[in-house]
C-alpha cells in the first residue's frame, strides 16, 4: 500500500484504498433498515448464532415434548421403570445411558430433567425483565428521588449473594419437600432483579438525552409515551443480551440449590438433583454423573453463545 | 477524592442497614422453632423453653428483635448462638480460613487469567487462543459443584496428587485444589476480559507509535499494551473477593473446609438465625468495602476518570 501511495502525485488515497469504500457503495434506493433488521441480517450468517439457536430450539422441544425422546417416564417410580437389579448397570439396547443407583434409566431422567431446569431459567429471566426492567427504566428516565430510591433498594438486594440468600429462604421449606418451580423462581428473581435494573437504568440514561427524545418532547408527546415508544426500544438491546447470558446463570443456580437439597421438590428430579445423587457413586459409575452434568453444561453454553452472538450483532462498533 | 470516598461511605450505611434488615427478616420468616432442638429428643420443659425464648429475645416482636440485634452490632456484640457459643468466636474461627481460601483463589485467577489472556489476545485467532476460548466457555458452563467433585475424584482419589479434603489441615497444598475450583469461573472471565482488552489495545495508535519509536517488543507489550488492558481486569478481580467469599459455600462443602460457607450452611440447616445474619452481615461489609476500593482504584488507574 505504501509503495502505491508513494508513487501517486496526489494526497487523496484512491477510492479502492479508503476504508470508507463501503459508505460510497451504499445503495441509497434500498429501504432503511432498523437496528433489529440489521442485526437479524448479520445473525443469519453467523455460525455461532446458528449453532446456539438450533441448540436452544432443540432443548425447548425436549422441554415441551419429552415423550417424543423417551418412552420411559421417570416420574412414575414403579417396578417397570426402576429395577434395583439394574443398579448402576451399564448401557443396554434401549437404555443407552445405562442405569443409576436405583436402577432407573438415566437417559429418561436426563430428558425429563430438562423441563424444571429450563422452566426455572426462563421464568426467572422473565421475572427480572419485568421487575428489574420496569424499575430500572423508571429510575433512569424519571431520575431524582425515584432514581435514588430504586438505586439504594437494588444495592441492598445486590449486596446479598444470590445463592446464599436463596439457601436461607428455601431451607425452611425442606420439611415440606421444597417449594416447586414458582417458589424457586420467586426467590431467584427477588435477588436477581437488581442486575437487570442496573443495566436498564444505564441504557435508558444513555438514550434519554438523545436528539430524537428531545424531538418527541417538542412534538408534544407525553412522557410515558416517550418512555415506552422511544426510549425503551432503544434500551432493549442491552436488556436482551443480559437476559440471555443470565438465563444460564439461573439454570446453574437452580442446579446448585437442588444439589444442596433446598431447591425443587424431589419429584421433579431436575439435573442438579440427579448430579447430587450420582456424586455418591462417582467411583463405581462416573457416567451417571456425566450425562446430567453434560446436558446442563450444553444448555448453559447454548445460552451464553446466543447472548454473545446477539451482543456482537447489536453492537454498533462492530457493524460491518 | 476524599469527598467522593466520604460520600460513598455515607451511601453504604443505608445499604448495610437494609441488607441486615432483609437478612434478619428472611431468617425470622423461616419456619421451625429454634428452641425445639436444644433439649434433645424429649423436648424442653415449658419453663426452660420460655426462659430460653426470653434469653434470645424470641418472645419479642420482630422489630424489637431486630433493633436489639442492631444495638448489639453497633457495640461490637454479635450476640450468642443458640448453642451458647459467642457468635464473635464462631466468626473468628471461620473467617480466617475463608479469607485464606478466597485470597489464594484470587491470586490463581489473577496470575493464570492475565497470563493466558495476554498470550491469547496477542495471538488472536491462533491455536492457543482457540483452545483457551473453548476451555473457558466450558468452565463457565459446567457448574462449580460438578467441577469440584470431578477434581476431587480425579486429582485427589485416583491420582492422589493433592489431599481430597481440607478439614483441620489448612495448609497451602490442602487449600490448592479448593482454591482452583473456587477460582474456576472467575478465572475464565478474567481470561476473556484480558484477551478482549489486549486484542483491542494491540491495534491502538499509541502501540504503533511505541513500536515505531523502536521500543523492544517486550517493552511495548508489558508497558503499553498490558498496563492499559489491566484497568477493567483489576476492577473485576477486586470486586470478585466478596463474590468468592460468598460463593465458597459449595466449594467449602465439597472439600470440607471449616470456613464461613460451611459454618453458614450448618447454621442455616439448624435454623441458627443470629449466626446466619452475623456471618452474612460481614460478607456484605466485605462486599461493600471491596466495591468502594475498586471504584477508588479505578480512578487512580485511569486518568480519564476523576471523582469530585
Amino acid at each position: 500500500m505504501s509503495e502505491a501511495a508513494g508513487r501517486q502525485p496526489h494526497f487523496v488515497a484512491p477510492l479502492d484504498q479508503t476504508p470508507l469504500e463501503a459508505v460510497d457503495r451504499l445503495d441509497e434506493a434500498a429501504p432503511p433498515t432498523s437496528l433489529w433488521a440489521e442485526a437479524w441480517h448479520k445473525l443469519r450468517r453467523q455460525p455461532l448464532f446458528i449453532v446456539s439457536a438450533i441448540l436452544v430450539v432443540f432443548i425447548a422441544v425436549v422441554v415441551a415434548f419429552p415423550q417424543w425422546f423417551s418412552s420411559i417416564s421417570p416420574m412414575v417410580q414403579d417396578g417397570e421403570n426402576c429395577r434395583l437389579a439394574n443398579s448402576l448397570a451399564g448401557p443396554t439396547s434401549g437404555h443407552i445411558f445405562g442405569y443409576d443407583k436405583q436402577g432407573c434409566d438415566v437417559f429418561a431422567q436426563v430428558v425429563y430433567g430438562a423441563r424444571p431446569s429450563f422452566l426455572v431459567g426462563v421464568l426467572t429471566v422473565a421475572f427480572t425483565l419485568i421487575v428489574g426492567g420496569a424499575l430500572g427504566a423508571i429510575a433512569g428516565y424519571y431520575g431524582r428521588w425515584l432514581d435514588a430510591l430504586v438505586s439504594r433498594v437494588s444495592e441492598i438486594f445486590y449486596a446479598v449473594p444470590l445463592v446464599l440468600a436463596a439457601i436461607v429462604l428455601l431451607s425452611g421449606f425442606r420439611a415440606q419437600g421444597g417449594v416447586g418451580v414458582f417458589g424457586v423462581v420467586l426467590v431467584l428473581g427477588a435477588f436477581g432483579w437488581p442486575q437487570m435494573a442496573r443495566i436498564t437504568r444505564g441504557a435508558v440514561l444513555a438514550v434519554r438525552s438523545a436528539d430524537f427524545v428531545t424531538a418527541a418532547t417538542a412534538l408534544g408527546v407525553s412522557r410515558g409515551r416517550i418512555l415506552i415508544r422511544h426510549v425503551l426500544p432503544n434500551a432493549a438491546a442491552a436488556m436482551i443480551v443480559t437476559a440471555t447470558v443470565s438465563l444460564g446463570t439461573y439454570i446453574v443456580a437452580e442446579a446448585t440449590l437442588s444439589f444442596l437439597g433446598v431447591g425443587l421438590p424431589r419429584t421433579l428430579h431436575s439435573w442438579g438433583m440427579q448430579i447430587g445423587d450420582a456424586k455418591n457413586w462417582l467411583a463405581q459409575a462416573p457416567e451417571v454423573l456425566f450425562y446430567p452434568a453434560a446436558a446442563l453444561a450444553v444448555t448453559v453454553l447454548a445460552f451464553i453463545m446466543l447472548g454473545d452472538a446477539v451482543r456482537d450483532a447489536l453492537d454498533p462498533k462492530v457493524r460491518g | 477524592m476524599g469527598w467522593y470516598v466520604g460520600r460513598r461511605l455515607l451511601q453504604a450505611i443505608p445499604v448495610f442497614l437494609g441488607a441486615t434488615f432483609l437478612l434478619y427478616l428472611m431468617v425470622f420468616l423461616m419456619p421451625g422453632d429454634p428452641v425445639a432442638g436444644l433439649c434433645g429428643d424429649r423436648g424442653c420443659a415449658p419453663a426452660v423453653a420460655s426462659a430460653l425464648r426470653s434469653q434470645y429475645h424470641l418472645d419479642q416482636p420482630f422489630l424489637v428483635q431486630y433493633l436489639l440485634y442492631v444495638k448489639g452490632l453497633l457495640t461490637g456484640d454479635f450476640g450468642t448462638a443458640y448453642s451458647g457459643r459467642a457468635i464473635s468466636e464462631v466468626i473468628a474461627t471461620a473467617y480466617p480460613v475463608t479469607v485464606k481460601l478466597a485470597l489464594l483463589a484470587l491470586a490463581i485467577e489473577a496470575v493464570f487469567g492475565i497470563v493466558a489472556g495476554l498470550i491469547a489476545g496477542l495471538r488472536r485467532g491462533g491455536v492457543f487462543d482457540g483452545t483457551v476460548l473453548v476451555v473457558s466457555l466450558l468452565v463457565i458452563a459446567v457448574p462449580t459443584f460438578v467441577m469440584g467433585f470431578v477434581a476431587q475424584f480425579v486429582i485427589g482419589v485416583k491420582l492422589a496428587w493433592l489431599p481430597t479434603t481440607v478439614g483441620g489441615n489448612q495448609t497451602f497444598t490442602a487449600l490448592l485444589m479448593p482454591a482452583f475450583v473456587l477460582a474456576g469461573v472467575s478465572l475464565a472471565y478474567v481470561l476473556r476480559l484480558t484477551r478482549t482488552a489486549v486484542a483491542e489495545n494491540a491495534s491502538a495508535d499509541y502501540v504503533r507509535t511505541a513500536t515505531a519509536k523502536g521500543l523492544t517488543r517486550r517493552r511495548v507489550v508489558v508497558v503499553h499494551i498490558l498496563r492499559n488492558s489491566l484497568i477493567p481486569v483489576i476492577t473485576f478481580i477486586g470486586a470478585d473477593l466478596g463474590v468468592l467469599m460468598g460463593g465458597a459455600i459449595v466449594t467449602e462443602g465439597i472439600f470440607a473446609v471449616p470456613g464461613v460457607g460451611n459454618t453458614l450452611y450448618q447454621a442455616i440447616l439448624k435454623g441458627e438465625g443470629p449466626t446466619v445474619v452475623s456471618l452474612v452481615t460481614i460478607l456484605v461489609i466485605v462486599f461493600i468495602i471491596t466495591n468502594l476500593l475498586v471504584d477508588v482504584l479505578y480512578a487512580l488507574l485511569d486518568p480519564r476518570i476523576r471523582y469530585v
